[in-house]
Parts: structure tokens; sequence; C-alpha cells
């Protein structure tokens, strides 16, 4: 289990390294024009423009320069937003609390929404009620959440009046978000624990189970519930990273401060400090999550470490 | 085109023999008729999109603010926006840029993908190593992420989203048929073309392509969906489609504002968009389990 999980750092550092490097040139090759200039921002003044090249080296050659931007990003620093002049890194800590929330709520609602409903349908296999839900989460996951988001907000907000329209770090402000944000991805996990489960209740353990007179609820919930879950684990965890790319349209929907409503201004202004500062943070943490899901399943399912 | 079935499932799938792939997706279809629906849902659309300029009653783009707001009404089903514009009119008009994003994104992922993918499998060994580790690159981005990152360095565009979108794809392409690939690699069959002396190019395209096809198909025609949603929701975020352009999206993104006094300019392009994607998902599903073997035999 220990090399496993070295083994599986020793991939991400690549990965990681590779991340940098695609965001470092592609910023230099898709967007014309002095790279002084377009990080320093459009309006800023000569010595602003000369500052910038300076702390990061943009007057040397390339390979010098990538070398200066690997050893800022490995300290921590991603330069300064052209139209704040504030850190990138001070910028995204402010708003890191508002994504965190929301990505945090939505992934526990759509976990138990989607676990619950993908059990309750296998169980209840071809019965109205998996038929009706089959259909209910189908067009769950079509859904884009920039139309489920105002709906949710004209019937409970304006029309109901019993939440608030704008979103906000509380409890009542972060309702229609997570659910705008997770219906697609609860849904979407509720057809796979369908899936996964119909398979492992028709193999033969549990038929073993079953008539060795086991409870109803042990056969399902310790035997094939556990088994069931091993795919599901995996998927849940890659719907993280699909999150925080959701969240970014989420959030700006509901007026949230978040990372995401931070890029998009980023990208209206221009601001490319602050657009490649998100996008290698938003980057970092999907690996990292990647990195833990891989590692939870090997910890659940002996067979992964091994191979 | 034939579908090959193995050995070990040809006894308990007998009817499936000797019949071709078409066949058989077809039964699926007149089997079902939520298919059906979500087929005939896909034509309605297409045709609409294609003979917008026929169909559509006023124009989608010129101004009118003597009609801003105007409810549903029998002289506008689906009310006007800010800008007095029909939304009916803008919404079949809308269709031809999801439609043409979803398809061309989908079609270049797999010109580039699926390729990739068979030599990988096949070759094995440092080939398949070098070209998954770079694609490996490509997934390590959340899709979105990474598609509203490089539209926003090449400019807001349909045409950039397309690349954002089929660049992001490719690699989903190529594993699947890796994957397949290995898996029949050994099989008989590819043992005996070997044997017969064949070379790599026709083993490759004559005989495990077309194995692997049914596998391409029902990802892509999952794909598209997605590809729609992505491309709306960049054009939403102001990326993608460029105002005056009529596209769900960003018509969206135009009814935000009002949406407490005119609910109509938000609620028809997205449920139009919903249903699209929901439609083709359906036939996505059905396409699945109409050519993988495994389904018939439950």
């Amino acid at each position: 289990m220990f090399f496993y999980i070295i083994r599986r750092i020793l991939v991400a550092i690549p990965l990681m390294f590779g991340l940098v490097a695609i965001v470092f040139f592609l910023l230099r090759t898709l967007v014309p024009g002095d790279p002084a200039v377009i990080l320093a921002g459009e309006n800023a003044t000569v010595e602003l423009i000369e500052q910038v090249r300076r702390a990061q080296g943009l007057d040397k050659p390339l390979p010098e320069q990538f070398a200066i931007f690997v050893g800022n990003v490995l300290k921590g620093d991603l330069g300064r937003s052209s139209s704040t002049r504030q850190p990138v890194v001070e910028r995204i800590a402010l708003a890191l609390p508002t994504t965190a929330a929301l990505t945090l709520s939505t992934f526990l609602y759509s976990f138990s929404v989607g676990l619950f409903l993908g059990i309750i349908t296998a169980y209840w296999r071809d019965s109205w009620l998996d038929n009706t839900l089959r259909v209910v989460t189908i067009f769950g996951a079509s859904m884009p959440t920039f139309w489920l988001g105002p709906m949710l907000m004209l019937l409970f907000a304006i029309i109901l009046g019993w939440l608030p329209a704008q979103g906000s770090l509380s409890l009542r402000g972060l309702i229609l978000p997570t659910i705008t944000l997770g219906t697609g991805a609860a849904a979407e996990l509720s057809r796979l624990v369908r899936g996964s489960m119909l398979e492992v209740l028709s193999s033969d353990y549990i038929r073993t189970a079953r008539s060795k007179g086991l409870a109803e609820k042990a056969v399902v919930i310790r035997h094939a519930l556990s088994n069931a879950l091993i795919p599901v684990v995996t998927i849940a965890a890659a719907q993280i990273g699909g999150l925080l790319g959701g969240a970014v349209i989420t959030e700006s929907i509901f007026g949230l401060p978040g990372i995401g409503t931070l890029s998009i201004n980023a990208i209206n202004d221009r601001d490319y400090a602050v657009i490649q500062g998100t996008v290698l943070f938003i980057c970092g943490i999907y690996l990292f999550v990647n990195l833990l899901a891989d590692i939870t399943y090997a910890f659940i399912d002996p067979r992964i470490r091994i191979s | 085109m034939r579908l090959s079935i193995p050995a070990s499932a040809s006894a308990k799938s007998k009817s499936r023999a000797g019949r071709s792939a078409w066949a058989l997706t077809l039964e699926q279809f007149l089997r079902r008729p939520l298919a059906l629906v979500g087929l005939g849902m896909l034509l309605v659309l297409i045709l609409a999109a294609v003979f917008a300029p026929y169909i559509a009653p006023y124009d989608p783009i010129r101004r009118n603010f003597a009609e801003r707001f105007v409810p549903p009404s029998a002289a506008h089903w689906l009310g006007t926006d800010a800008l007095g514009r029909d939304v009916f009119t803008r919404i079949l008009y809308g269709g031809r840029v999801t439609l043409y994003i979803g398809l061309l994104s989908v079609l270049l992922s797999m010109l580039i993908g699926v390729p990739i993918g068979l030599v990988a499998g096949y070759f094995g060994k440092l080939i398949d190593a070098t070209l998954m580790r770079m694609l490996d690159l490509i997934l390590a981005f959340p899709g979105l992420i990474f598609a509203i990152w490089l539209v926003s360095m090449l400019g807001p565009d349909v045409s950039q989203v397309i690349i954002a979108n089929a660049v992001f794809s490719l690699p989903i392409f190529a594993r699947l048929v890796r994957g397949n690939v290995m898996s029949v690699r050994h099989s008989d069959y590819v043992m005996a073309a070997y044997g017969l002396g064949m070379s790599h190019g026709r083993i490759l395209f004559r005989h495990i392509l077309p194995n692997v096809l049914p596998t391409i198909i029902v990802l892509a025609s999952l794909n598209i969906s997605s590809a729609m949603l992505t491309g709306a929701g960049l054009s939403y975020l102001g990326l993608g489609a460029q105002p005056p352009t009529p596209e769900w999206g960003a018509m969206l993104a135009d009814g935000r504002p009002y949406l407490r006094d005119a609910w109509w300019v938000s609620l028809f392009p997205g449920l139009v968009l919903t249903l699209v994607v929901l439609a083709s998902n359906i036939v996505g599903d059905t396409l699945r389990d109409a050519l993988d073997p495994r389904s018939l035999r439950k």
C-alpha cells in the first residue's frame, strides 16, 4: 500500500509539471504581443511593464523564463493581478472559501442523493418507481446548470420568496447554488450506482448470502453496496473536477464571489496573470483530488494495489 | 458493416448472428417508444435548424423596441426579448449554432483521437506509453476550465469553442479505442490475419476498426450532447457565440437580468437545450444497448 501511494505521487509530479509547462507556453504562443505587456495589463505604465519584465525575467531567453516561472510557482508566487495590483495568490485566497464551501456542499448533496436513488432503483428494478426515477434522472442529467439555476431562482426566490436569489456563504444562500450545481452529478451518480448494484446483486456471492439466510438489509448494505461502491468512488472523485468547472458557471449565476467569478472577471478584464493563476490553482486541486481518489480506490479494493 | 461476436457470446446470442448492426439498431429503436421519441426530437431539431429561414416568423437579429418583453402570445409564441426580438425565431436559428458546435467538435476529436487510440493500442510499449502520457496531460485539466482558459486566450468565438471542445474530448476517444484494441489484439482473428501476412495498416483498419466502431459511434453520440452543453455554457459566459448571433446559452445570459419581469426569455432557450440534450442522451443509450452484444444476453 505504501509503495502504491508513493508510485501514484511520483506519477502526479510530472503531470503537474506538464500542466505548468502547458500553461506557460500556451500563453506565450496563443496570445499575441509582448508577454510583459500581456501580464502587466494593456493600460499599464511603462515603469510597471518594465517592473513585471524584470520580476519574471521576461527579458531573458525562453528556457530561463520558464525556469523562473516554475520557481515562482513552487514558491507560491503567481504574479500580480493587472487590474488590482494585488498578488494573484491573495485574490485566490479571498475567493477560495466560497468555492470550497460550494463544492463541498454540492458533493455531499450529489453523493447522498445519487447513492440513495441508485440503491432504491436497483433494488426495485423495473418497478414503476424505477421507471419514473429513471426518466427523472435522465432529465436531471440533461439540464444545463445555466438553465436550472435561473429556473430555481425564478421559482424559489422570485415567485415563492423562500430563498435568496443572491448566493452567499450561508446555509440559506448555498441551497440554490448547491442544487443547481449538484443535480446533474447526482443524476449521473444514481445511474451509475444502479448499474453497479444490479451487476453485484445478480452475482453468485449475493445468492450465497441470501441462501444462507442473511437478513435482506445485511445482504443489500453489507454485501452488495460495499462492492458496488468500488467503481462509484472513482467516478465521484472525477466528478469533483467537473464540479470545479461547473462552479464557474454556478458562481456567475448566483453572484457568488468564488474562484469561478474571479476567473470570469479576469477574462473580461484581460487580466492574464489572474487567468493563469486560477487555471493553475484549479488544476492543482483537481490533480490532488484525483490522487486522493486513486489512493482511496486502492484502499477499498485490494486488487488495484497489487496489479 | 458486420458486427463480429466473440466466440463465447455467440452461443447465447444466436439471434444476432448474421444480421447487420443496422438491423439490430433498428430493432432496438422500434422496441423502445422513448428512443423513437428521442430520435424524432433530434430530427425536428435538425430540420428546424436547416429550414430556420423558411419557418421563422421574424428576423432573428433586427431590433424592434416597440415590442420589448412581449409575453408569449399569438403573434410571438414564446414572447420577445429585451431588444424586441422574437424568442421563437431566435431559438430556431440558435439550433444551428448548437448543432454546428456539437457535430463539428465530436467529428474533430474523433478524427484525431481514434487513430491515436488505434496506434497506441495496437503497437503498445513505448509508442503507447508516450501517447497516453501526453493525453493524460489534457485529462489533467478539468473539462470546462480547460475550455474556458483556451477560449480566453484564443478570443471568444464559435470556432475556438469547437477547438477547445475537440481537444478536450480527444483523449476520451483515444483511450476507449486503445482499450478496445488491446482487448482484441491477441484474439484469434487478428492472429489469423497476421498469420496470413497482412500489413499492420490493413489489420488495424479492416479488422480491428470495424470491431471497435460500435463503441466509437456510441461514444460519439453521447459526446455530442456534452459538446453542445459546453458550447452553450461558454456562450452563456460570453466566451462563445457573440451578440447578436442567436445562440441558446447566450440567450439565457441575456434573459438572466430580466428574470423577474420576463421569465420567458430565459425559460424557453434552456428548455429546448435540455430537451435536445435529453434526446441525444436517450438515442446514445439506445445505440449502446443495440451495438453492445452483452446487453442482449440479459
